[in-house]
């Protein structure tokens, strides 16, 4: 047994519920009559939708374009008709301009690996310019664009690649089958960033729940000098970008900090895989991988799904919901996004779908007692004292609280799992962050 | 789709850890029992009914205050009744009912309840009434009797009967007494004096078993270091209670212990009897129990070891040159005061975090 790498003595340990759908191979969803794209679906400015109503779009079109470098493309999921553009929700709660399309045409792009190009012979430019073009984000939630990640500003020198294999988050087992079924692809796709960016180790950091994956990849990296699969110990959050960083190269990036300034850049299994299929097989960004799971759900799968796939499609492709339902999440259970109906597309960033019958579900209490145990501290992988913030919070005192570190804060969850007083701690950050914010606009506007 | 049903919007998480606080209370409470259970055993059903008055009064305090504040009566959240349960553990086995209950009444009517409640208390409720009744009746809160003994007859718990002994200076400490010894042992002291003494000061046999297994005089609860010591691990291997505080306190009467007690005995430094300060007075039940209430201890860990080493400093200054024998209320007393000071100097470093 070899030594499990981790990022410190403070973390979490829920269940991992990861043996509800690890053993299943993805699986493909059937094509939806219509899909609803968002064009918020990215961290940055919304994309700029370049189609309009009644407009014949292909599979694979360029539909909305990024504006602005902080940015991403768009790309229809299916061949069809522009039905509408309109208003909706999106999985985050809130409105996005959505492009709705109707099903109507052939498939050109899905199910076909023909085409292949040639990548070795394209620059660094060229490479990044697909990736840009391609529409690829960040793709294990946080929806970063990849061309900006990838895009290292002079004078920073970036030595390490880490890919990103934790999947620290109940229920979600998506990366976990990629780097069983593709893990070829992921190792193509390795080899193109490693083009770009041109680094000396890299490694793949997995959470050791997932041994096959592990094991897998391990043998096929066996001639393969410069990557090291480095298992990791299963605790949460182990995937976040700062403690996989800490957790493997033993680095830390300070508060101020980006990765790429301790000479290291991660990217996420999925996303070096949505990478290939952009380079090799000029494929966009329009479907990925969802885990469907949970106590709530019928027949737990992990889905290819289409961007714009309606929630409630997902989850009849895996036989619907349980009588017993409490809750929806988007996302893992620890970070997601509870949905108040079924009618919210799936988008780049929707590495799951937990259902949450009666058995799992466990109610806050909003006004619950704090006693000081401490265990949110020790939970805490950022070094914070939730305990402390909260009662700042409570009391409006913003500015001492945010002296605490309220700021640094990144909403992980880990605090509020083990609160035993089971007090809302991530809501009442996240109230008193967008509280803390007002409060310096508005001083900034009386000084000036 | 969901049956017509509406689905819950929370913010995340949305899995919580199992824990809570009820849990935590019962436990503790659950692994408390064997050695009330040892107690009542060891003195018959009196002691029993005394922790029952203990536990009754702590109960009926928290609910009474709260009917008449109108609050929600949180009686079966388990803290009044853990309250309860170490107060009678901290009673001597043969005390009138009335101090019992009084000390129920005042640790959760005004300790606990005067302040705002759970979480809102600023010593350990058990603590503060049992060093209340230890200054209200010194007279009935030392006295106590010899287990496993139906005629009840008084004896001295070993502690008190080392210091009367010492503080009388009825025992031979002259450089001779070393020799009596034999130097050929690694610690001496303690043990030996007890063994000296007349049989009616101390009717129970002093060795190293007997202080163990709880063949001594002592409180209801505190006699069978064994079994403290078995639901303490079990608590601690649960996470229920954090090793930190137990750890830093028995450390620290150990090498305290060690390094300054044998100069009790003439013995000069480094030769004292750590074992026995640790097996004696309320060392095991007070460090695992008591000095471990979350609400009343340090958030931090490096303020968990301060509290521990604290209370492991003024229990042995008690011990060796205070006027009581015992001294682990009172530490565990004056570090819950110390605690928010410590929690205001002792804070968690963010990560990545850097001074400039």
């Amino acid at each position: 047994m070899s030594f499990k790498k981790s990022f410190g003595y403070r973390g979490a340990h829920p269940d991992d519920y990861k043996y509800i759908t690890n053993k299943n191979s993805i699986s493909f969803t059937d094509v939806p009559d219509r899909v609803y794209i968002p064009v918020i679906q990215h961290i940055g400015a919304p994309a700029k939708i370049v189609v309009s109503v009644g407009q014949v779009v292909e599979e694979g079109q360029l539909i909305a374009e990024a504006d602005g470098f902080v940015s991403a493309n768009i790309h229809s999921s299916i061949p069809g008709t522009v039905a509408a553009i309109e208003e909706r929700y999106i999985s985050v709660g809130k409105k996005s301009k959505t492009i709705v399309i109707e099903l109507n045409g052939e498939f050109r792009k899905s199910g076909k690996n023909i085409h292949l190009t040639d990548w070795k012979s394209m620059t660094k430019d060229q490479l990044l310019k697909k990736i840009k073009d391609y529409g690829i984000v960040g793709m294990g939630g946080a929806t970063f664009p990849t061309h900006v990640k990838l895009t290292i500003p002079n004078g920073k020198n970036v030595d390490t690649l880490i890919i990103n294999g934790a999947e620290c988050e109940p229920y979600i087992t998506g990366d976990h089958r990629l780097m069983i079924d593709r893990s070829e692809d992921l190792l193509e796709g390795i080899n193109i960033i490693n083009k770009i960016l041109d680094v000396r180790n890299i490694y793949i950091g997995i959470e050791s729940n997932k041994k096959d994956a592990i094991k897998r990849l391990k043998t096929l990296c066996l001639n393969r000098y410069n990557i090291k699969v480095v298992p990791l110990k299963v605790k949460y959050p182990q995937g976040d970008e700062k403690q996989i960083i800490k957790a493997v190269t033993n680095r830390v990036v300070q508060v101020d900090q980006l990765p790429s300034d301790v000479g290291v850049i991660v990217q996420n299994v999925a996303t070096v895989i949505a990478i290939k299929e952009a380079i090799v097989n000029d494929k966009p960004l329009i479907d990925r991988i969802v885990t469907v799971s949970g106590s709530g759900v019928k027949e737990p799968k992990n889905l290819k799904v289409k961007i714009g796939t309606l929630l409630k499609e997902v989850i009849e492709e895996c036989g619907g919901l349980k009588e017993d339902v409490k809750k929806v999440v988007i996302g893992g259970p620890m970070m997601g996004f509870a949905q108040y109906d079924l009618e919210v597309p799936v988008t780049k960033g929707c590495s799951a779908v937990v259902a949450l019958s009666e058995d799992d579900y466990t109610d806050f209490i909003p006004n619950g007692i704090c006693l000081n145990c401490g265990k949110c501290i020790n939970a805490c992988a950022f070094g914070l004292a939730p305990t402390v913030i909260n009662k700042y919070i409570k009391y409006n005192l913003f500015d001492k609280a945010a002296e605490s570190g309220l700021m640094y804060c990144k909403e992980c969850g880990a605090c509020a799992w083990s609160c035993p007083a089971r007090i809302p701690l991530v809501q009442n950050f996240r109230l008193g962050k967008d509280i803390y914010k007002k409060l310096t606009e508005k001083k900034k506007k009386n000084k000036g | 789709m969901n049956n017509g049903k509406l689905l819950i919007v929370s913010s995340s998480p949305h899995l919580l850890n199992n824990e809570s606080t009820r849990s935590i209370m019962w436990i503790v409470s659950l692994f408390l029992l064997p050695s009330i259970a040892f107690g009542i055993f060891a003195f018959g059903a009196y002691a029993g009914l005394v922790v029952l008055f203990s536990i009754l009064f702590s109960i009926l305090t928290e609910a009474a205050v709260q009917l008449i504040r109108k609050q929600k009566v949180t009686i079966l959240d388990g803290s009044a009744f853990l309250t309860g349960a170490l107060i009678g553990m901290n009673m001597p086995p043969q005390v009138p009912l009335y101090i019992p209950i009084i000390t129920s009444i005042f640790a959760t009517g005004l300790v606990k309840h005067a302040f705002g409640g759970l979480g809102q208390n600023w010593a350990n409720p058990a603590i503060a009434g049992r060093v209340f009744a230890l200054v209200a009746w010194s007279k009935y809160m030392t006295t106590w009797t010899v287990p496993f003994d139906a005629d009840a007859v008084t004896t001295a718990t070993p502690l008190g009967a080392l210091k009367s002994a010492l503080l009388e200076g009825n025992i031979d400490l002259s450089s001779t007494f070393a020799e009596q010894v034999g130097l050929s042992k690694f610690f001496y002291g303690p043990i030996q004096v007890l063994q000296s003494l007349p049989g009616e000061v101390i009717k129970t046999d002093t060795t190293y078993f007997n202080l163990f297994f709880g063949l001594k005089g002592g409180c209801i609860g505190e006699i069978s270091v064994f079994l403290l010591l078995l639901g303490g691990i079990y608590l601690i291997y649960r996470k229920i209670v954090s090793i930190d505080i137990p750890l830093s306190f028995f450390l620290t009467v150990a090498v305290v212990a060690w390094i300054f007690d044998g100069t009790r005995f003439g013995l000069g430094y480094f030769h004292g009897d750590p074992i026995f300060h640790l097996l004696t007075g309320g060392c095991a039940l007070g460090a695992l129990f008591m000095a471990t209430d979350m609400v009343t201890t340090p958030i931090t860990i490096k303020g968990r070891i301060i509290f521990g080493i604290g209370c492991g400093l003024i229990t042995m200054l008690v011990r060796m040159y205070g006027g009581l024998p015992e001294g682990v209320s009172l530490s565990i007393l004056f570090m819950n005061m110390l605690t928010p000071m410590i929690d205001r100097f002792i804070k968690v470093k963010p990560f990545g975090f850097v001074k400039k």
